[in-house]
């Protein structure tokens, strides 16, 4: 688990113009004439408006099965009430641990990357231990899906199991791509090339996940 | 998750063949890719068109070669109903998705998107080339339907359930031809949605020195306003998708009822809605329809105002009007479901808002013909089609006036005046977009000029063809006439079959004169005079760098904005247009307070 850092690792200059590019946030509105009087604009860096905007889109995503949820529960006889895998609380607790020891990881970054080196020892070990939870929590979901298909509730067995699985499998879907923006910082931070901006995006992005997984759970509770 | 960290251009100038040309990270190549495959699908639209109109024409007309597509759905070249409608839906779907969203918003917005807010490329470039390719399988798989054994499906573009969730059994290319529908649909989703993510960082996070939003040209806030729509539209019809497919391949219920009988069959699904489907569908559906067109409004506004030389009315206003579209058009879209069965309150209230979005709409014309009158217009291929984007977005939306209220659309639903209202707003305006679009860039695309008499005949052309193709349809909805009818033999519509006729004649010339845009199109790129950097003195940021623009897009020196978009005809300038890069200082700007 740990990791051998040889030179420090590439300090994204958060917010700085870059010289020859149009990016560089609201600096770079300013024109060269000085005149300030119709600006007012402010532009944070593309992987911090990216990120937001992706998590925009997966929250409509769920907002859409969500309502397709709540029309389909409205007028259907047939609903059946299930009583949801109690491994799935077991999981709860794994995906809000892994958001603090994603914290914890981010905040020894940072002290690695403000010259605390000597004091860290190694900057990848919650990362590592949110990557272990993360994986745990995709092996604890398969494991409710067993569990259900073992007694003999499947996708299609009623409608309220086939929005469980719905529901569940989309969101480990995309925890699995978060999975794979975490393995991506560690190994940056390995190779020392971590941006700043790249960990804080894939931070937003697994706290988003945890956040969407509460809410899937209050609604599976709710609803199901 | 990907690295969302990465930043513009940290891609080099391409060395490959397959990075240049084909898997490539430059925006300006995937706009390029993007506008070849809306033309060959613009094309395989069109022909399928054809020969739905031949044979509502002449039903019983032998198409030569038809059974080469379908042996099944054409025995003897002559087209079953099934088949007829198999081939409706096709033309539906391809033309919505692959042509009308992807021309003017992803084709055009690639190119000229960076370019116009003075970027070196977009933000994720990686996201950028995904989206392509996957838009491009996404039209794969759905060209795949017509090879599987019965065909495409034929549940017209918007699938209604249950007969989209049911499978074969009700009615050829029910079964795997949906879920094909389904997949290409789900995927071309993905592609947008990577898409509207590098649209929406471009333009908040990319814009160079000196270009504040409001300094944007109307053609870069068009497709802004699109890509924000676009991000909350597909982000809700992929998981539509996904339900449907479910239906079809795993056995669940979400939007088929029980005890259905379809054939004699009883179907063993319980429960679904039928209604949740249509829910779910025109949540995207009518935002698809701006998504269509407000490209097309930026890009006629940027056309008209170069070739105005002056600028609109209100820069602001119709910024806003835009906007105000993009908003409204998720309030309303319960206005396709009148006759649904849904509550009438709902419909009031639906009612209400699409009434409402006319005022946007009318705004937006308000201002184009305000700054048209007397104004000095140069007449060319662009600016033709550009007024008649107008004209058509007029025609085409006075019978929405109509269609808006329940107890008019109760008559006029599932008539051909229906059709003919979207064809004229929808379809030819936004065509028209994307033709005024292709005459004012093919040059800085290209680096050579397309051939303007050519241009002008194709507009003339196309112009009254449209009009004899699309407002009988007009007529033929108010007589009854309902859509999606293979062949018309009931008595009141006998008589109507001479107006299909002329229409079938009016859409072939149309058609073929769309030919000559294409021989324009392929003879200039490789023939056609080679273009100056800014032929049409033009202001903004795609005009002051070289023609075509090199990989970095403005080469060794970023540009510096200092100036609104459109400074034309500016009082004691040196010439009749200041460029937003010219750091001269004007003494009456164009400049809204």
């Amino acid at each position: 688990m740990a990791t051998t850092v040889h030179e420090a690792p590439k300090i994204e200059l958060d917010r700085l113009p870059r010289t020859g590019s149009g990016n560089g946030g609201w600096r770079n509105l300013v024109p060269s004439d000085g005149d300030l009087r119709r600006i007012k604009d402010h532009s944070p860096m593309p992987a911090s408006t990216g990120i937001w905007v992706g998590l925009a889109s997966i929250t409509m995503t769920f907002a859409a099965f969500t309502s397709a949820l709540i029309v389909r529960q409205g007028g259907a006889p047939d609903w059946q009430h299930i009583s949801l895998p109690p491994v799935l609380y077991f999981n709860t607790l794994l995906i809000l641990a892994s958001s603090i020891t994603l914290e914890l990881g981010r905040r020894d970054v940072a002290r690695f990357m403000g010259g605390l080196r000597g004091r860290v020892a190694s900057p990848v070990r919650w990362l590592y231990i949110t990557l272990f939870l993360g994986v745990l929590f995709v092996a604890g979901q398969t494991f409710a899906w067993l569990e259900l298909r073992s007694q003999g509730f499947g996708l299609s067995t009623n409608v309220s199991y086939s929005f469980f699985y719905v529901l569940t499998v989309a969101h480990a879907l995309h925890l699995l791509g978060g999975l794979g923006g975490m393995v991506r910082v560690i190994a940056k931070l390995n190779k020392s090339v971590l941006r700043r901006s790249t960990l804080d995006a894939t931070s937003r992005y697994w706290h988003f996940m945890g956040a969407l997984w509460l809410y899937l759970l209050l609604l599976l509770w709710m609803k199901l | 998750m990907h690295d969302m960290s990465a930043h513009a251009v940290q891609h080099g100038a391409p060395t490959s063949f397959l990075r240049k040309h084909v898997f490539s990270l430059d925006h300006k190549v995937i706009g390029k890719q993007y506008y070849a495959l809306a033309l060959v699908a613009v094309f395989v639209g069109m022909f399928l068109s054809w020969l739905m109109r031949i044979h509502l024409g002449w039903g019983s007309f032998a198409i030569p070669g038809l059974h080469l597509l379908s042996k099944t759905g054409a025995p003897g070249d002559v087209m079953t109903p099934e088949y007829y409608l198999q081939l409706m839906t096709m033309h539906g779907t391809i033309m919505v998705f692959f042509v009308l969203t992807t021309a003017p918003f992803a084709a055009f917005g690639n190119f000229f998107l960076p370019i116009q807010v003075g970027a070196e490329d977009m933000p994720f470039p990686h996201f950028n080339m995904m989206s392509f390719w996957v838009t491009f399988v996404a039209f794969l798989v759905l060209v795949a339907s017509f090879l599987v054994p019965d065909g495409p499906t034929l549940g017209g573009w918007t699938q209604y359930a249950p007969l989209s969730a049911v499978g074969s059994v009700s009615g050829p290319g029910q079964g795997l031809g949906v879920v094909l529908w389904a997949s290409s649909i789900a995927i071309f989703c993905i592609g947008q949605l990577l898409g509207s993510l590098n649209f929406i960082t471009t333009t908040l996070d990319m814009r160079t020195r000196g270009m504040s939003l409001m300094r944007l040209p109307l053609s870069a806030w068009a497709w802004f306003i699109t890509s924000v729509m676009g991000l909350t539209a597909f982000a809700v019809l992929m998981p539509a998708c996904i339900l449907l497919i479910l239906d079809h391949v795993a056995g669940t219920s979400f939007f088929v009822p029980s005890n259905l009988v379809i054939n004699g069959q009883i179907l063993p699904h319980s429960g679904g809605s039928t209604l949740l489907w249509q829910h779910l569908f025109w949540f995207f559906g009518h935002p698809e329809v701006y998504i269509a067109i407000v490209p097309g409004m930026g890009i006629v506004s940027h056309v008209l105002i170069t070739n105005m030389r002056r600028p609109m009315l209100s820069h602001k206003v119709l910024i806003y009007s835009m906007g105000s579209l993009a908003v409204l058009s998720y309030m309303v879209y319960g206005h396709h479901m009148f006759v649904s069965g849904m509550n009438p309150y709902s419909s009031l209230a639906f009612s209400f808002p699409t009434l409402v979005i006319t005022i946007p709409s009318a705004i937006i014309v308000l201002i184009w013909l305000g700054s048209l009158y007397g104004s000095k217009l140069r007449i060319n291929a662009a600016s033709l089609f550009a007024l008649g984007f107008v004209s058509m977005f007029i025609s085409g939306g006075i019978s929405g006036f109509f269609l808006a209220q329940p107890s008019i659309d109760i008559m006029l639903h599932a008539t051909y005046f229906v059709v003919g209202h979207f064809h004229l707003v929808m379809g030819v305006a936004a065509m028209f977009g994307i033709f005024a679009g292709t005459y004012f860039w093919f040059p800085k695309m290209t680096g050579r000029m397309m051939s303007e008499p050519l241009g002008k005949l194709h507009f003339w052309l196309s112009f009254v063809g449209a009009y004899c193709i699309f407002m009988p349809f007009h007529y033929l909805g108010i007589a009854g006439n309902v859509r999606r009818y293979q062949a018309f033999t009931d008595d009141y519509l006998i008589p109507l079959i001479p107006v299909h006729k002329f229409i079938t004649i009016a859409a072939l010339f149309t058609g073929a004169a769309q030919l000559i845009f294409l021989y324009n199109l392929i003879h200039s790129r490789f023939k056609g005079a080679p273009a100056p950097d800014n032929p049409w003195e033009g202001t903004s940021l795609e005009w002051s760098t070289a023609t075509p623009p090199p990989h970095n897009n403005f080469g060794d020196t970023m540009p510096v904005v200092y100036h609104d978009p459109y400074q034309y005809s500016i009082e004691g300038a040196s010439t009749d247009f200041v460029m937003q890069t010219s750091p001269e200082q004007l003494k009456n700007p164009h400049e809204e307070k």
